[in-house]
């Protein structure tokens, strides 16, 4: 997993609520038996006008002008602003490998939904709650400034804009300490072996229908 | 200090220990495992030289990709027309062999969509956890499982450690009392329930589900409730252990041995919220005032019964749901203000994890019974959730009772609840469909997917567009 410090870039504004996983990658992409090459395929059905299909070269493919990812001022951004509950639908995790393979590391929203967010954190991907207001606050900002540029301090947990106006943002001291060091989450659990052996050694006295 | 709910005593019992950090090592007891959201935990499994931690929690099956017409599946995996599809169930088969995992393959006898054959081996038992790469694995919470569904690098982590990194969830209780009216199912007091706290409601939240209309339900009804939690924001839904829970587990081929049997139910009985238990938030639900429901939009919140009409943007006094509804409407193809029966039908599926189990069939069954299929419509599927949900259906004669009225009889998988396999919905196509998601493009590109109970998309199914179930159950 990428290492996650700080990320400085020109925020992308998708203000609508409930955006869904079948939004942020339709189905007929889940057939791949990888975790990379989703990034093109990333709100495929409103990133371009045609159907998309696995396999396709996507830079054949007709563009839909008006969404905000076609817009120039926005390539290359790495921060995502949304509305509340981003993310909802399924557990799919190809959701957030396909926002990270596009080049996203952070989404700012008011609510996300419990499975997306979780999933986030274990692909380098930072999601950060801010209240409602403060939410439409930069929404409102980036409507004044389509360029505007906001930098993602994860160690000091705030975010600066180029004006220097702040906004702190919670987050799980685990999953912080998980993302800073780029680590996989599951050599640090099996430091944890014995506790999971000795768990399993009581309970298949007690239960031991579970374990057959 | 107050009692414990149903969720804090199956947290508690799977503790194995809290972090320094404030979370916590849940121990996970039964993985169900498929093809579309395994193949990457398998391949972080074999480059870290990880094996699995228990073979025997595992139980994996195909059902996402598989297609469901007999001439397709009678030749095997070869069959598998979509060359992607193919190589996603070949890598599953592969990945099992190659772990030592037991599969139920393709044309297995057991194969089926997870969440219809976890419960009908007995593979999810109460007071289990319960987790599957999937959302829908809410579903098994009908048992007094705490079940939820995980992303692939969870998968992957549950393979490896047995165990899940977990924050616990708050308590939110929904209340269900009240007869229900004739006609009026499972289906329509989730959708109900969405309706009312909407599908952010439960985000946070493990929802238990209880009142004495929850358990006068089948467990098949219930599972229809806990499977749609997730539609709820809710990862884990809840219903407490009673006798129906304990009379459908027994004798199930991975349900405990008859020497294990009266120690297993002393310990489920417990599996009920103490009396004294604190919720952090209540919702209570009239059973009286729930009408067959039919959702209209993009979400399944989105939904009304069938006697009102679809809303008008006008009438929202904030922007952004002013603006969320006209969005809708323009996907949905629909008029604010019109009826919900003069929405032209093109397709109906019955079918997914939320309805295909022997229960949903027999009641759609029952309604187009000596009927035929409305002229108007493309296609009318019914698709069994497993080949042994098939095989009673048989027995019983609902096959030819379908396929008689003119409607399709398939064979088992997820279909076109998602669409991954050949079954979906042609752009601008309505669909009456029984399963759990009515997003954009969700049932096939530019499709329109209106989520009913199997009873509702049975007689939309006889009359091309939507009608009120009551009335004809009243003359059934």
């Amino acid at each position: 997993m990428r290492k996650f410090t700080t990320v400085s870039s020109i925020v992308t504004p998708m203000n609508r609520a409930n955006i869904d996983t079948d939004m942020i990658i339709p189905k007929q992409f889940l057939k791949s038996i990888k975790r990379t090459g989703f990034g093109p395929n990333l709100f495929d059905e409103l990133r371009y006008l045609d159907e998309g299909q696995p396999g396709v070269d996507c830079s054949t493919r007709p563009l839909n002008p008006d969404f905000v990812l076609n817009k120039p001022a926005y390539s290359g951004s790495q921060i995502l602003l949304a509305g509340e509950n981003f993310g909802c639908g399924s557990s799919r995790e190809h959701a957030p490998w396909a926002l990270e393979d596009a080049g996203f590391r952070v989404i700012i929203a008011a609510s996300f939904a419990d499975i997306f967010f979780n999933n986030s954190f274990k692909n380098g991907l930072l999601p950060i709650i801010l209240p409602a207001e403060q939410v439409d606050g930069l929404f409102a900002l980036e409507a004044v400034d389509s360029a505007l540029k906001l930098e993602i301090d994860l160690e000091s947990q705030v975010i600066r804009s180029e004006e220097g106006k702040t906004w702190a943002f919670e987050v799980d001291s685990f999953r912080k300490y998980c993302l800073i060091n780029g680590l996989d989450d599951i050599g640090l659990t099996l430091q944890d072996a014995d506790a999971i052996k000795e768990y399993e050694n009581q309970n298949r006295q007690k239960s031991p229908w579970l374990f057959k | 200090m107050a009692g414990k709910t149903l969720y804090d005593k199956l947290w508690d019992s799977h503790l194995v220990k809290m972090r320094e950090d404030g979370t916590a090592l849940i121990y996970i007891d039964r993985q169900l495992l498929h093809e579309v959201t395994s193949p990457q935990a398998f391949e972080g499994l074999r480059l870290a030289g990880r094996r699995p931690w228990r073979l025997n929690s595992n139980l994996a099956t195909p059902d996402h990709n598989v297609p469901t017409t007999k001439t397709e599946r009678e030749i095997g995996i070869e069959g598998i027309l979509d060359p992607i599809s193919r190589i996603q169930v070949k890598t599953l088969d592969e990945n099992c062999a190659e772990f030592g995992i037991t599969e139920f393959l393709m044309n297995d006898i057991r194969q089926g969509i997870v969440h219809v054959v976890g419960p009908e081996q007995g593979a999810t038992l109460p007071g289990m956890t319960v987790v599957c790469g999937d959302s829908h694995t809410s579903t098994h919470g009908a048992f007094g499982a705490l079940s939820h569904g995980i992303g692939t690098s969870e998968v992957e982590h549950v393979l490896a450690t047995q165990c899940l990194i977990q924050q616990k969830m708050k308590n939110m209780l929904v209340d269900v009392s009240g007869g229900l009216q004739a006609g009026v199912s499972a289906k329509d007091i989730v959708l109900h329930i969405i309706g009312v706290i909407g599908t952010a409601g439960g985000n946070g939240c493990a929802i238990e589900f209880s009142g004495d209309t929850i358990h006068a339900l089948s467990m098949e009804g219930r599972m229809t409730i806990c499977n749609m939690a997730i539609e709820a924001g809710a990862r884990a839904g809840l219903i407490s252990v009673d006798q129906t829970t304990i009379d459908y587990v027994k004798g199930r081929p991975f349900a405990p041995a008859e020497s294990e049997w009266d120690a297993a139910v002393t310990q489920w009985k417990t599996l009920v919220s103490d009396e004294d238990a604190e919720f952090d938030r209540v919702v209570k639900i009239k059973a009286e005032d729930i009408v067959p429901q039919v959702t209209w939009g993009t979400s399944p919140e989105m939904v009304i019964g069938i006697d009102e009409l679809v809303p008008d943007p006008a009438n929202e006094q904030e922007d952004a749901k002013a603006d969320a509804i006209q969005r809708a409407l323009n996907y949905m193809g629909l008029d604010a203000g019109q009826k919900l029966s003069d929405i032209k039908l093109d397709r109906i599926f019955i079918g997914s994890c939320t309805n295909s189990r022997i229960e949903d069939l027999r009641v759609a069954a029952k309604v187009v019974a000596g009927k035929k299929v409305a002229a108007s419509l493309k296609q009318a599927l019914v698709v069994p959730g497993s080949g042994l949900v098939k095989q009673q259906a048989e027995a019983e004669g609902l096959d030819k009772i379908f396929i008689d009225a003119g409607l399709e009889w398939r064979e088992p998988g997820c279909s076109m609840c998602l669409a991954m396999n050949a079954d979906k919905l042609g752009a601008g196509e309505h669909c009456a469909s029984t399963s759990n998601r009515n997003f954009e493009g969700r049932q096939g590109y530019g499709g329109r997917t209106h989520l009913v109970s199997p009873a509702m998309a049975a007689a939309a199914a006889i009359s091309g567009s939507f009608v009120d179930v009551r009335e004809v159950m009243s003359h059934a």
